[in-house]
């Protein structure tokens, strides 16, 4: 009697939690299939009262306009570039810098490491009007290194990977050296490649943050050839402020590259993102 | 150690400190040129005024006396702190349940959490600009769902509450999961333990559960803070300038940005900054201060 009881409001509360879940599902996912469907109609009838749910017939020179007023192949070039560039200097000399501050003794380190947490604690709006002024000065406005110039060095990462670094027993360096490796080669062929996912995690990490970062293309790249996906978006959003299945059909262009990855890497992409969660 | 191994290194712990300053040389020289001289010459900078093409003339407090006494900015300070107020408990509400319904035995646990999850890899560009379709006042489907007729956006009494909604939503599904794996760290044996004392389902979420989950909880909530008073792309994407409710909504970055990079006005654009840094300065000490009262780090 009273585990038949128990037992029904086992079921009822697992009915209750997949009705939570699914009802989650259809509010995260609702605003992608509207864009999707938003981005094939014709403009009269994405502005039917009311609404058709699939488009009447499928107008796909909705794509060809994002990309005839958006310089589309220069935005996919630029974006890549900043995130490739980025990554690739985050994780080079973050490797470098973690592993030097969890593994070497040398004198100044904890002043030096508290420059690395204070950089960490500020927000990085507070350095944009100089770095803006250091980049203009150096005439390199509109161009893919200004885009990558606040990344060449990630605080962050060098936080990140020094606590990888901590979590490595030390003996394995002291084998390698004992072995007559030297300092850099002990890091270089025997730590590092012992980081993978710790590295992984911060490419990720890196790579999603640049790619929807904002503020920094917006203000150092005024040249449309010259944006990234996200600044290019946002001029969009005034050239047709009415016409939404263009926007839809731009922003869902704008997206793809980094959701077919995400797709694809679904448990890298959650599992290094929440590791390097707190930023 | 003794005297003579302070003052003279071996040549082994000699050539290990070449290396570790060799190592963290590019990191260090790039974290002063990009980042600790830039914060020196904004706080400069906000005792200047900008004479245009990077000339700056030494004027005092007065970029902060302008500031003080503008109602735009007072409102900009009001306008982060009320998207805080709005996202940050309600976010992390709904994050702390979509954390729990993905931590109960369940089937398809990989394709909620993916769901979830998504909004965090969208560029908040792209997302804006389908959720000021779905808002749009005339046209917009929430409008024809709901058989209203309400100016999401350009209200100047409602667009903040758009605002938080699209942020809320956008930022669910990574506090979940970082809250998720809180969760599983929970030994099983107390709800066990629980279940033979015949606790309640709702005895035991306040018992175990939210206690034990609370220093997670609390980094989550400190983490939102901050990013939300920074906020600004997504106010920026759904409120241009030339919308009549910008006042409404504008956040301090985003003010910050209009000063700055649209008016030109880099003095008064730095002390926006400076402020700002104040403003998340105590909002931490007071989290810090608030944490004694709630958060757990007994077990």
């Amino acid at each position: 009697m009273k585990s038949a009881s128990l037992e029904r409001s086992r079921t009822m509360s697992k009915v209750l939690t997949y009705a939570a879940l699914i009802l989650g599902t259809v509010i995260m996912i609702f605003p992608f299939v509207w864009m999707i469907l938003t981005s094939l109609k014709s403009v009269p009838e994405s502005m039917k009262i009311p609404p058709t749910i699939f488009p009447a017939e499928l107008i796909v020179s909705n794509f060809s306009d994002a990309v005839a007023s958006l310089p589309f192949g220069h935005l996919y070039l630029n974006t890549a570039l900043m995130v490739f560039f980025r990554v690739v200097c985050a994780i080079a000399f973050s490797s470098m810098a973690g592993y030097a501050f969890a593994k070497l003794q040398f004198r100044g380190k904890g002043l030096l490491f508290g420059i690395v947490l204070v950089q960490m604690s500020l927000p990085s709006q507070i350095f944009i009007i100089p770095q803006y002024q250091m980049v203009a000065k150096m005439g390199m406005a509109n161009t893919v290194f200004a885009l990558v110039f606040p990344g060449i060095v990630s605080a962050f990462g060098v936080f990140f990977l020094r606590q990888t670094y901590l979590g490595i027993p030390t003996e394995i360096g002291e084998a390698a050296y004992l072995d007559g490796c030297n300092q850099w080669q002990t890091f270089y062929k025997v730590m590092f490649p012992l980081t993978g996912t710790s590295v992984a995690a911060l490419t990720i990490f890196t790579a999603v943050f640049a790619y929807g970062d904002l503020m920094w293309p917006l203000v150092v790249n005024s040249d449309l050839q010259m944006m990234t996906l996200s600044s290019g978006l946002a001029t969009l959003r005034g050239q047709f402020s009415t016409n939404f299945p263009v926007l839809m059909a731009g922003s869902l262009l704008a997206m793809l590259p980094m959701v077919i990855l995400y797709l694809i890497f679904q448990r890298q992409f959650i599992e290094g993102i929440a590791s390097t969660g707190g930023k | 150690m003794n005297k003579g191994a302070m003052t003279k290194l071996s040549a082994a712990a000699r050539r290990e400190e070449n290396w570790g300053w060799i190592m963290v040389a590019p990191t260090i020289i790039g974290l002063l040129v990009l980042n600790l001289w830039p914060f020196v010459q904004t706080l400069y900078t906000s005792f200047c005024e900008h004479l245009g093409f990077g000339h700056y003339r030494f004027i005092g407090l007065q970029n902060y006396i302008n500031m003080f006494q503008n109602a735009e900015f007072w409102r900009a300070t009001w306008n982060t702190i009320y998207f805080c107020i709005l996202t940050v408990p309600l976010g992390l509400f709904l994050s702390l349940l979509v954390a729990m319904l993905l931590n109960a035995k369940i089937k398809g646990k990989g394709f909620f959490r993916t769901v979830f999850f998504l909004p965090m890899v969208c560029a908040p560009a792209a997302v804006t600009m389908v959720w000021r379709w779905i808002f749009n006042a005339e046209y917009g489907i929430l409008n024809q769902l709901l058989g209203t007729h309400i100016n999401w956006i350009t209200d100047s009494k409602v667009v903040m509450i758009t605002c938080a909604i699209v942020a809320i939503w956008s930022n669910i599904g990574y506090d979940a999961v970082l809250l998720l794996a809180g969760l599983q760290n929970i030994s099983k044996s107390y709800y066990e333990a629980a279940n033979i004392d015949g606790a309640s389902k709702t005895t035991q979420f306040f018992q175990i559960t939210l206690p034990m989950v609370s220093p997670t909880l609390f980094v989550v909530m400190i983490m939102r803070l901050m990013s939300s008073v920074k906020v600004y792309d997504l106010i920026y994407m759904m409120v241009e300038d030339t919308n009549p409710a910008v006042t409404s909504v504008q956040s301090l970055m985003y003010l910050f940005y209009r000063s700055s990079f649209v008016a030109g006005d880099r003095g008064y654009g730095s002390a926006i900054v400076i402020w700002t840094v104040l403003l998340i300065g105590v909002v931490t000490i007071f989290q810090f201060i608030g944490q004694k009262k709630w958060v757990n780090y007994d077990v």
